[in-house]
């Protein structure tokens, strides 16, 4: 029997959500509606949950059109760390810069740079502390300069050479530096999320200071392991700082087909009962002062913060992508919200403590840095040239080494 | 020495750990205030306080994820699965990064942590609570694998893998936690008292990983066995009256190969048996192990006796569960051959 209010029903149709524009078509970005900078409020730490709702659908802004810092979110940091920062950001720049092009050349099999997406990573390990653990996906790199880690063992491990300390066994750019605060990152998408917030949990358990920090793509927002995360996170008020990055594109996936058109990211937290934070990842100033309120608040027992950073991916996903296919070829460069590394240099000048002439200079240092990073690897040696010992394939799959895969080293005669 | 049951030398095994390393907590579904559906956790969390024994959202992935964390930060955390059929939300957790993390970081972080979970058949709990997937974990490099068949075992053997550097999968006969069973379905409940594996020591010992022990001393054939099985083992030897050595693995990975390769060098007949589902079972490796080692001194094929390749079935237990008759007719096979 049909039910009678179906009889006029019209049809049912599945809806797919497509991007506004495709390669061909001019770069239409009018769903991007940044506020003025320094309009959003900044709620003291302790405010609830429940209060900050509303930030979920905000975006949080120092620095303005003029470069100027303003607003209650302006961490007011001193000119040292500004350069401090623009260092790191440039640094990591012509890092990812060579890495790609040594990945050209067949130097590696892989490189994934971070280009415009810089400022999350480096303001967010500027407002950390040095032992706080970063659970990063693996376009958090600046992390590792902000910390001073060796620029050198990261290309080592990028070469899989005889110094990689990842010992040949892992993909280019999958770091590992426990001593700086930098957790193993796997490449399986969003698993570092619930791992932080365990690490959270022992930290707190242990009556520690440190807090974790880890990072996830809009798209990887999708996992079960982001929403599980999210309850242990709330459930246990683990001391973690939950931060999505949203960057527009997962590989050729627009942040729609992980459901951003439907809401925000940030938005997520408001289920779990979690302060949620929606920021500018493109302004230094606002992903640092976010950070800093989310840290106070996870080191005060006052449990996890989801911040959502608002930013575009410039490059493609990784040396094995060409966006060209996907997206229209201009869109990055008309991003609404501009280049951190600008915008940070900008502010530094407006405020009298750089130059163009200075900039100039710290640009022909890092490259420099670089440059001489990169020949101390490549003696040692690219991928192919140089790797470690071959028995190191069948050590630390446990800590001693069982006798069939002593057995199975052997059968391969080494 | 006390006489327990095996939940009751689990739950000393935890409590005893909890006692001697702070850095031992417990945590999973309902094993808090409750105690743990099977009561494995009863009392741990009013004696060592509620941060050492607590309860978890029912989210197998974040519970494993968050051991993990724990594991790295340098906790020894034990998690309780609540049946070894409800692991598969947090395969990718235990396969893709708590195996790996000491490898991928070249021992940079690991993942010391224990998880545990009741296992296999035997007690009417159809499809979702009866599984014996013991070969999901044996197949992934990083893992070990350790099922224990007596009280005394599960307490030393659990001890063990707290203390270990290594993520082990623990997985608890449920069918044994409150008493001896060997198959006999149809034969009252034997307690665990009878055994004289239920003399259990209050304080610390262990039984180290990759041993395996020998239930059984016997001459004509081998039989390879763990957890119920064992027991089951032992019925069928006795009734098909052959004088079988029957071999408890207890670790199946690391596995004690010299004890399986002398056993059947001196016997030359092996009959492999376990509750999982016969293809690509751990069978299937014990079967090629033993003819990779022994090939020369078997005088009869290697038989299998395992649980059918069907999903575990509930008003069917025991036609699927592979009893003392199914082990005794291959036990009687490998001697005729």
């Amino acid at each position: 029997m049909k039910n009678p209010l179906m009889k006029n029903a019209t049809s049912l149709s599945l809806r797919i959500p497509t991007p506004k524009a495709r390669p061909g078509d001019p770069a239409d970005l009018s769903h991007v509606n940044p506020p003025p900078a320094g309009e959003t409020p900044r709620p003291d730490v302790s405010a609830s949950a429940h209060d900050m709702r509303d930030m979920a659908f905000k975006l949080v802004r120092v620095l303005n059109d003029a470069g100027e810092a303003v607003g209650p979110w302006n961490p007011a940091l001193d000119a040292q760390t500004l350069r401090r920062g623009l260092r790191v950001m440039l640094l990591t720049r012509a890092f990812d810069d060579r890495m790609y092009r040594m990945q050209r050349q067949g130097k590696t099999s892989f490189y994934m740079k971070s280009t415009g997406e810089e400022a999350i990573p480096t303001a967010a390990a500027l407002a950390l502390e040095k032992d706080d653990m970063c659970f990063t996906s693996y376009r958090q790199q600046a992390i590792l300069f902000a910390r001073d880690y060796p620029l050198v063992t990261m290309m080592n491990q990028i070469y899989s050479n005889a110094a990689d300390p990842n010992r040949g066994r892992q993909m280019p750019v999958h770091y590992s530096a426990k001593q700086y605060g930098f957790f193993s990152i796997s490449g399986n998408l969003a698993t570092q999320v619930p791992q932080a917030v365990g690490w959270a949990m022992a930290s707190a358990y242990k009556k520690d200071n440190r807090i974790a920090c880890t990072f996830v793509g809009d798209g990887a927002t999708a996992e079960g392991d982001f929403h599980q995360a999210m309850t242990f996170a709330s459930v246990y008020h683990a001391p973690v700082i939950i931060n999505v990055v949203n960057n527009q594109w997962a590989i050729s996936s627009f942040q729609g087909i992980a459901g951003g058109d439907e809401t925000t990211f940030a938005a997520r937290a408001i289920g779990y009962g979690v302060p949620p934070l929606r920021v500018d990842g493109n302004d230094f100033l606002a992903v640092y002062g976010a950070i800093a309120w989310a840290a106070e608040r996870a080191r005060t027992n006052m449990g996890p913060t989801l911040i959502e950073h608002y930013t575009y991916r410039v490059e493609g996903h990784s040396t094995s992508d060409d966006p060209t296919r996907y997206r229209p070829a201009e869109e990055p460069r008309r991003w609404p919200l501009g280049d951190p590394v600008e915008r940070l240099k900008q502010h530094l000048i407006v405020i009298g403590e750089w130059s163009d002439a200075r900039h100039k200079a710290l640009e022909k240092e890092v490259a420099e840095e670089v440059k001489t990073a990169a020949k101390e690897a490549e003696a040692i040696g690219t991928l192919g040239q140089s790797r470690p010992s071959v028995k190191e394939m069948f050590e630390d799959v446990y800590k001693e080494q069982p006798w069939h895969l002593r057995r199975q080293r052997q059968e391969l005669g080494t | 020495m006390a006489t327990m049951t095996m939940i009751q030398a689990l739950n000393n095994a935890m409590d005893t750990m909890l006692a001697k390393d702070p850095d031992v907590l417990i945590f999973g579904e309902d094993v808090g205030y409750f105690g743990g559906v099977f009561r494995a956790t009863d009392g741990l969390q009013k004696k060592h306080g509620i941060t050492r024994c607590f309860d978890a959202p029912i989210a197998e992935s974040g519970i494993v994820a968050a051991a993990i964390g724990m594991a790295a930060y340098g906790l020894r955390p034990v998690i309780e699965i609540q049946f070894a059929d409800y692991i598969y939300p947090g395969y990718d957790q235990i396969v893709s990064e708590a195996a790996r993390l000491r490898y991928r970081s070249a021992g940079d972080f690991t993942a010391p942590l224990t998880l545990r979970s009741p296992y296999g058949g035997g007690i009417f709990g159809g499809q979702t609570h009866s599984q014996s997937p013991e070969a999901l974990f044996t197949h992934v490099a990083g893992l070990k694998t350790v099922i224990p068949s007596n009280p005394y075992d599960a307490k030393g053997l659990l001890i063990s893998a707290i203390e270990d550097d290594d993520p082990v999968i623990f997985f608890e006969p449920k069918r044994l936690y409150s008493g001896r069973f060997d198959g006999w379905h149809e034969k009252p409940v034997e307690t665990w008292s009878a055994h004289p594996a239920s003399d259990v020591p209050e304080g610390y010992y262990n039984v180290p990983l990759g041993k395996a022990a020998i239930a059984r001393e016997g001459q004509a054939v081998t039989v390879l066995a763990y957890g119920t099985m064992v027991h089951v083992a032992l019925a069928a030897a006795e009734f098909a009256k052959i004088d079988a050595e029957v071999i408890d693995l207890r670790t199946l990975v690391p596995l004690d190969i010299e004890t399986i390769v002398a056993s059947v060098n001196k016997t030359g007949r092996c009959v492999v048996v376990h509750e999982a589902t016969r293809t690509s079972g751990f069978g299937a490796e014990l079967s090629a192990l033993v003819q990779e080692h022994c090939f020369w001194k078997l005088e009869a094929p290697i038989e299998r006796v395992a649980g059918w390749d069907t999903p575990y079935p509930h008003a069917f237990e025991w036609e699927y569960f592979p009893g003392p008759k199914r082990v005794a007719a291959a036990l009687t096979r490998t001697l005729e051959a």
